[in-house]
């Protein structure tokens, strides 16, 4: 995985939820059907979100369900990664889980307005506004979270665990 | 310095002889749940050639969100679980016995100071019992059910001390949306609970779980109460095992500790489209509600049906309402057909589904359309949660719920009220 992210942010507010992320009765339909819905609450976005585009976002992105569709999704779409203030915990470990970059970074809300460039050091977790020539301090994450990041998720983590079990 | 009931159990379940908050290890799992998202750990896990599971004794299969199947597609991926329950040699398959939190619970699986991951978000409701559970997704689960571990940081603990004497009316659920509103839904983000306190004693098992199961809507891992005798006599009937009382030492270290007096707390109303929008009833105004909904892993329990049919005795539902109920459990149904309740609830004009999820999580059955407005017993109103996201959801006590459906708005319960109950 690239360590180092480049891309133009959308700019989402404070408690944005799992079910507006995934909502329930989208889970068991086909991706051209479940993306339409992906963040509804504002509906350009499914629509018009590119690969690589970055959101940034207020408290507690994510808050709610277990659903893992909800970074999922997000990684579906192509984008590149979630800079928020906090994180409902359980989405938070389900994007180490699939390798989907979210990044902690307390003032980035501020520091930000839709549309500006940022880049971002998932390894040091160093935000920048290329827009605005601002640098603000996320939270690294640890090594493990890195480790689990940089084999692409924890599943290959965990292939790697088991083959390493039949071989030794 | 002593140790928080999270870092007791934690340190337990990383055979450690002490952690402190903070801190990151690998916690081996006492139990692992899992309702439909099972079907997608089962094909991930035969993907990876995983043909056995780490400990198929620990492992609970549950369906609960979808039962009875309401589509095909659901239908199949029951069936598959039901293979792959077969497949991995998974005892301890609950079939349809109710929301996976309920059975889990009922079952005697939630034991003091367990350490217990779940598919769902909801899982944090075992802390009433004084076990370390919360909710991960189907990567992790998989991860868990194949190697019997997990990475975990050691949370650090807020304490919400209850105290005072709360006014006829007033149930659990009052408590815990008061809670969200004046600390936000933040407030233990990251963080485990501990509620304790003389109300905390107080409570039957019943209200302390719909405390610890909204501690997910205080950003919470894990939400604690004491493991005290009232557990262990709940228990007693329903383990082998031999539960034994279960709680933080009296020295350990919190981050804060808030104290939180009922004596005066209103009924309390979350408004659209967050459970931290809470307001007392009286500010909510003249609010028609088009639905009214009884159940779910916060407030389906026989308690909180047997408030409602206290209210509903011998009054109908406002014809311009439907009154759903969901009874959390095969067990509650049968428990409230015996005490009545479902024949008063019959009476009043509401209509009772099969016990589990029901219309919570809004892809099962009982939806809304857009615009229509739903008062909920359940924990959480994100906008769309029931269905349309043009849909209003406002959440509240069985005993809220049970009053909005007999005048057909949203209705402060204490005027169909008679008895001091604290629920
Ligand atoms: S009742 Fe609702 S909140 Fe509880 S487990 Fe079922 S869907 Fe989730």
């Amino acid at each position: 995985m690239d360590m180092l992210i480049k891309g133009r942010v959308w700019k989402f507010g404070h408690n944005v939820d799992t079910d507006v992320m995934a909502p329930w009765n989208s889970l068991t339909e086909p991706w051209e059907e479940r993306r339409k819905v992906i963040l509804h609450i504002r509906p350009e976005f499914a629509q018009e979100a590119k690969p690589g585009d970055i959101i940034v976002a207020g408290r507690n992105w994510g808050c709610g369900s277990s659903r893992e569709n909800a970074p999922e999704n997000l990684k579906n779409l192509g984008i590149g990664a979630v800079v928020a203030e906090t994180y409902g915990r359980i989405y938070f470990r389900n994007s180490v889980a699939i390798a989907f970059p979210n990044i902690v970074c307390p003032g980035v809300h501020e520091a930000f307005e839709e549309g500006d460039e940022m880049e971002l050091d998932l390894k040091t977790a160093r935000v920048r506004n290329l827009t605005r020539d601002i640098e603000i301090s996320g939270q690294p994450y640890t090594s493990e979270m890195l480790n689990i990041l940089e084999k692409g998720g924890l599943l290959n983590v965990l292939k790697e665990r088991l083959s390493n079990e039949v071989g030794g | 310095m002593g140790m928080t009931m999270a870092e007791k159990v934690l340190a337990r379940a990383s055979g450690q002889k002490r952690v402190k908050a903070g801190q990151y290890v690998t916690a081996s799992v006492d139990r692992m749940m899992a309702h439909e998202a099972f079907a997608s750990c089962f094909i991930t896990l035969k993907r990876l050639g995983v043909n056995k599971l780490y400990d198929p004794d620990r492992v609970v299969i549950i369906l609960d969100h979808y039962f009875p199947a309401p589509t095909v597609r659901m239908a199949q991926g029951h069936k598959l679980i039901r293979q792959a329950v077969e497949e991995f040699g998974i005892k301890n398959f609950l079939g349809h016995a109710g929301i996976c939190h309920q059975a889990m619970v009922e079952g005697g699986h939630v034991l003091p100071g367990r350490l217990i991951l779940a598919t769902d978000s909801h899982t944090t409701t075992y802390g009433a019992l004084g076990a370390a559970s919360a909710g991960i997704g189907v990567t992790e689960m998989s991860y868990v059910l194949a190697t019997g571990e997990l990475w975990m940081q050691v949370p650090p603990t807020i304490r919400f001390d209850l105290t005072g004497k709360p006014v006829p009316g007033i149930m659990s659920k009052d408590i815990v949306l008061y809670i969200a509103g004046e600390f936000s839904t933040e407030i233990a983000q990251y963080r485990a609970i501990e509620f304790t306190g003389e109300v905390a004693k107080r409570m039957s098992l019943a209200s302390r779980m719909t405390l610890s199961n909204m501690g997910v809507e205080l950003g919470a891992k894990f939400a604690f109460f004491e493991a005290d005798e009232k557990t262990i006599d709940y228990l007693k009937e329903r383990t082998t095992e031999t539960p034994s009382r279960f709680g933080p030492d009296p020295d350990a270290e919190y981050e804060t500790e808030h104290s939180v007096d009922i004596t005066a707390l209103e009924p309390q109303v979350a408004v659209p489209h967050n459970p931290g929008n809470v307001k007392p009833v009286s500010e909510i105004g003249d609010q028609p509600v088009d639905q009214a909904f009884l159940g779910s892993c916060t407030n389906g329990r026989l308690e909180d049906l047997a408030v409602a049919a206290q209210i509903l005795k011998g009054r109908r539902v406002n014809p311009g309402t439907r009154l759903l109920v969901t009874p959390a459990s095969q067990k509650v149904m049968l428990d409230a057909t015996r005490a009545g309740y479902v024949e008063t609830f019959l009476e009043a004009g509401a209509h009772i589904t099969p016990a589990g999820c029901g219309p919570c999580p809004g892809g099962h059955m009982g939806l809304l359309a857009s615009d229509e407005v739903c008062i909920s017993s359940t924990n959480r109103n994100f906008r769309g949660r029931m269905g349309s996201p043009e849909s209003q959801l406002f959440l509240g006590s069985p005993a809220t719920v049970a009053a909005s459906a007999i005048t057909g708005r949203i209705t402060d319960p204490r005027q169909f009220w008679s008895e001091t109950t604290l629920s």
